[in-house]
Formats: C-alpha cells, structure tokens, sequence
C-alpha cells in the first residue's frame, strides 16, 4: 500500500471535530497516493476541519489516520515533526507571514529545516517563485499582492521543500474563472512534475471536474461518496445529483411571501434627493 | 438533563468554573513561559529576530520613555519641594526625587509604558496571526510558533527593560532638577550630593530586578493572550483581537502593581 515517495493516506473510522463535538463522524477512506483526491461538501459540512486534522493541527475524537506506513495516533513527537517536513500545505487566504517578503515566506522552511547557505535558498526560492509565476515578486509583501497571488505564493512555500504530499485547502474560492482555472492547471501540472500525493479541500465543482482522480463527498455529518471523480459523475443519488447539478433545494422563500417594505418607515427620506428611484 | 441546566446557571456552579478556568489559565501560562524560555536558544536565527524586537520594544519606546520620564520627575519635583519646604528640609529633594524613581517609579511607570506601547501590539500581532491560520501554517511547517513568534520578543523584553527603566530613572532626576532647582532655585550641588550621598545599590539592583520581573509578567502576558485569541468565548474574529489586546494590557498592568507590591516587600 504505502510506496516511499507518494504515500496513500488512509482514513479508518475516523471522528473528527473541537472538544467534544463530533463534525464528521464515521470516515472511511483511502486517499490514493500520487493523485490528487478532492474532499468535496457544503459551506460548513467539516472538509476544512477534516484537513486539520490529516494535518496533525487537532487529534481525532476516534479512528485513525494513516499516512503510508504511518499510524499519526502512534507516531511520537519527532517522527510528526519529520512528517511536517514532508508536507506542503497551501491555506485557504494563503496564510502568508505579514511581516515578511514573499522570497523571505517561501524561504522560511529552508532557513529553519536545512543546512542550505542564503546564495542556494535563494536560488530555489526564485526557482519556486517562477514556477507559480511570481518570481517578479520577491521582495513584495503580502499586502501588496492580489488574493490570487497570495494564493500561489503559498502554493510555492508549500512546494519548496519537495514534499511528497501536498495539501490545498480552498485554492480556488474568492479567485475569478480564469485565475481558478490557472491554479487547477498549475496543481495538474506539479501532479505530473513531481509525482505527488495531493489533497484538495474545495467546494467548486468546475475545479472538482478539471483536477479530481478520486472524490470524498461530505455532508449530515458524515461520508456521503467516495470513490473516482467518473463514478460520482454517474451517481443517481438524489442529494449528490442536486449537488452535482447545482440545483437548489425545493423551499417556499419567505422573501417572496413577505409584503415590500413600507419606505416611509425610512429615516431618510430619499425621495428628496434622488426622486422616485 | 434539568439537572444539568440548574446546575449550569447556579451562582455555585459559576464560581466553580471560573475558578477552574482561572486555575487552568494560570497553569498554560507558566508552560508557555517555559516554553518560551527554552526556545530563546534553540537556534543561531533567534538571534536576529531578537535584535528586530529590540528595536520595536526598545528603541521605538526611547520617545515615550522620555517624556513620561521627564514630567514624572518634574512633578516629583515640585511636590517633593512642596512638602520638605514644610519641614524646611528642601535639600534633601535629589534624594526623594531619586528614591521615589530608582525603587518604585521607574520601573513600574516604564513597564505600564511599554505594556501599552508595545505590549498591546504584541497581543494584536499574534492575535491577527492566530486568527488568518499564519500560527497553524508555522505548525504544519514545523516551526514552533511559540519559540518563532514569542521567544524573540521575550528575550528582547529581558534585554530593554532594565535599559529603559535606567534611562527613565535619569530623565526623571533631570526632571526633579529642572523644577526643584532651575524653578524653584534650589541649589544644584546639594541636589546631586543628595542623591550620592543617599543612594545605595541595593536600591538601584532592587529596581532593576523589578524591571526584569516586569518584563517577564508583560511579555507573557500580551503573547499569551495573542496565542489563545481564537479560545476566547467573548468573541471572535477581528473584535477577539481587540478584546485580547484590551485583556493583555489590563492583566499586565494589574500584574505589574501586584508583583511590584510583593517585591517590595521582599526587596527593602
């Protein structure tokens, strides 16, 4: 199951969630190793929660999850730190170090993990930089980027130490079609390149159908599909079809049975300014 | 189940959680002050990033610094002069000027200064951090965040505090005599006699482990507070910023004059 450089990631049982809450309940899973698998659900279903917990940020209320060969619930505290190492992750707004240059975010896991002189760390950041396009940017700051930028900014701090496993959580959201579109050919490009096993946490379907080998579906709480991205496509499930074909669910809208609002309860009396707008 | 909701709001029950919670808080802040502690020297890096927080905690307090210790000690001055006048004994005011500084003024004045200074955005740098996941995005690439983020700034509140209590201390003197003698023409040889003659070192090592006590309380107050923003119950988001920035500076101060009460008590 578990190969050296692009490890499958199992998840067995598992309950993820704060305190004592349970978000999602009952995952069962193997994300494939050199693929990228995209975990898929509603605003607010726990994807995004699920992600932190593959990534050691919480413990899981119950199962476990495996990373190749390695159980996280038994690895002790130096062998998570080496698997950090051997992760890369691109947060939703990027989560880039305000205080720091771009060059200086990107190079911050070198200076911190590896022996390499400033002349070489350089070398790579620049390299790394210019495979998301943004070697023009070093010596910006995160606040003199787009949202966009940030994102691939993050994506190549993610990419700089060649980690075998990639996460991704939202690349897409806020981004308009044509930058969306940029970034998911940019993570089939680095699948391709660097053989690597990614995970992306997402709730945009286009981005889904271009990038998606294998889909985890969640929703009530729970796993609702997992399997390729062809077999979600063909499912005949009613909520995963609604969900696929972006259909709304059948409700009587308040709004729509609600009288219009009576503008003389206005405290500005508009009307004198604008006229009958 | 009715059980647990009378329980849940009986005054009892109430003090028992606040109780526990106070318990548990004090108990994280003592580990995260040794975390912090041990990290200071984990690697060579640390030491640059000290040297940035000096800057920030130091140097950019020298202005704040200056005027708070020059009125202070202005009006130390006129008091001092005021009330030894009645007694006829205005000679002796470069000694209480020099005292009142030296072992109690000095080193809680700048610490309250430099809690709101650079205190307070501590706690909101950490706290924005904390809240858009660049806390969670050091964790997944194994750098610790506290021996990052609080350390630096730990060992550089060690390094200025003293620094900035002892220029606070000298400002105020030169304060005392603008009004005590180039005011009220007391007479300047006299004014610094005093303060030789009456100064001993106990006091002025007394007001400077005061100082490093205090910069321990402030740093590990306002980072502490920043770390844990997203725990806070009273809010979140951008007004739990605010909210630990407003909690960082009251604890600190009240920290401050706690601590100051006690180690005057053990130091004279």
């Amino acid at each position: 199951m578990a190969r050296d450089k692009t490890p499958d990631i199992l998840l067995e049982g598992l309950t993820v969630g704060y305190g004592k809450t349970a978000v999602v309940s009952g995952i069962d899973a193997v994300l494939p190793g050199g693929k990228i698998s995209v975990i898929l659900g509603g605003s607010g279903c726990g994807k995004s929660t699920l992600l932190k917990h593959i990534l050691m940020l919480h413990p899981p209320l119950a199962g476990r999850i495996m990373i190749g060969s390695h159980d996280l619930n038994k690895l002790d505290r130096r062998g998570k730190h080496c698997l950090r190492q051997r992760m890369g992750v691109l947060f939703q707004d990027g989560a880039l170090l305000g205080s720091l240059s771009l060059g200086d975010n990107v190079a911050l896991p070198l200076r911190e993990h590896t022996r390499m002189d400033e002349k070489t760390i350089r070398e790579r950041v620049l390299d790394k930089l210019a495979l998301v396009g943004l070697d023009e940017f070093y010596d910006y700051y995160p606040n003199e980027l787009s949202g966009g930028m940030r994102k691939r900014a993050g994506l190549a701090r993610g990419m700089v130490m060649d980690p075998p496993l990639l996460f991704c959580d939202e690349p897409t959201s806020g981004l308009d079609p044509v930058t969306a579109a940029e970034l998911d050919q940019l993570l089939l490009e680095l699948k391709k390149s660097f053989d690597m096993t990614m995970v992306v946490v997402s709730h945009d379907l286009d981005s889904m159908r271009a990038i998606a080998d294998h889909v985890v579906v969640l929703g009530d709480g729970r796993v609702l599909f997992n399997g390729l991205r062809d077999e979600l496509e063909a499912t005949t499930d009613d909520y995963l079809r609604r969900f696929l074909d972006r259909q709304a669910a059948a409700r009587t809208s308040p709004r729509l049975t609600m009288p219009a609002l009576d503008f003389n309860v206005m405290k500005r009396d508009c009307s004198k300014y604008l006229g009958e707008v | 189940m009715i059980h647990g909701r009378r329980s849940q709001f009986s005054p009892i029950a109430h003090l028992g959680e606040a109780t526990l919670r106070f318990v548990g808080d004090t108990g994280a802040m003592f580990l995260f002050l040794a975390e912090a502690s041990v990290r200071i020297f984990s690697s060579l890096g640390q030491f640059h990033k000290m040297v940035r927080q000096v800057y920030f905690i130091g140097v950019k307090s020298i202005s704040v610094i200056t005027l708070i210790g020059l009125f202070t000690g202005m009006v130390i001055g006129l008091q001092m002069h005021y009330a030894l006048s009645k007694f006829g004994a205005e000679g002796f005011l470069g000694a209480a000027v020099a005292l009142s500084l030296v072992r109690e003024l000095g080193p809680v004045l700048t610490a309250i200064m430099i809690t709101g200074r650079a205190g307070s955005s501590m706690t909101a740098e950490i706290g924005v951090m904390r809240i858009t996941e660049q806390v969670d995005a050091l964790r997944v690439m194994d750098i610790n965040p506290i021996g990052y983020l609080v350390s630096p700034k730990l060992a550089a509140s060690i390094i200025c505090f003293p620094i900035l209590t002892a220029f606070f201390d000298l400002v105020g003197m030169a304060g005392g005599y603008l009004t005590g003698v180039l005011l009220l023409g007391g007479n300047e040889g006299v004014y610094f006699y005093r303060i030789q003659a009456y100064m001993k070192m106990s006091d002025v090592s007394g007001g400077f482990i005061k100082s490093l006590v205090f910069a321990v309380v402030v740093c590990t107050v306002s980072c502490f507070m920043g770390y844990y923003t997203h725990t806070r119950r009273d809010a979140v988001g951008p007004e739990a910023v605010s909210q630990a920035t407003t909690a960082g500076v009251v604890t600190s101060c009240i920290l401050i004059l706690l601590a100051d009460y006690i180690l005057t008590s053990l130091l004279f």
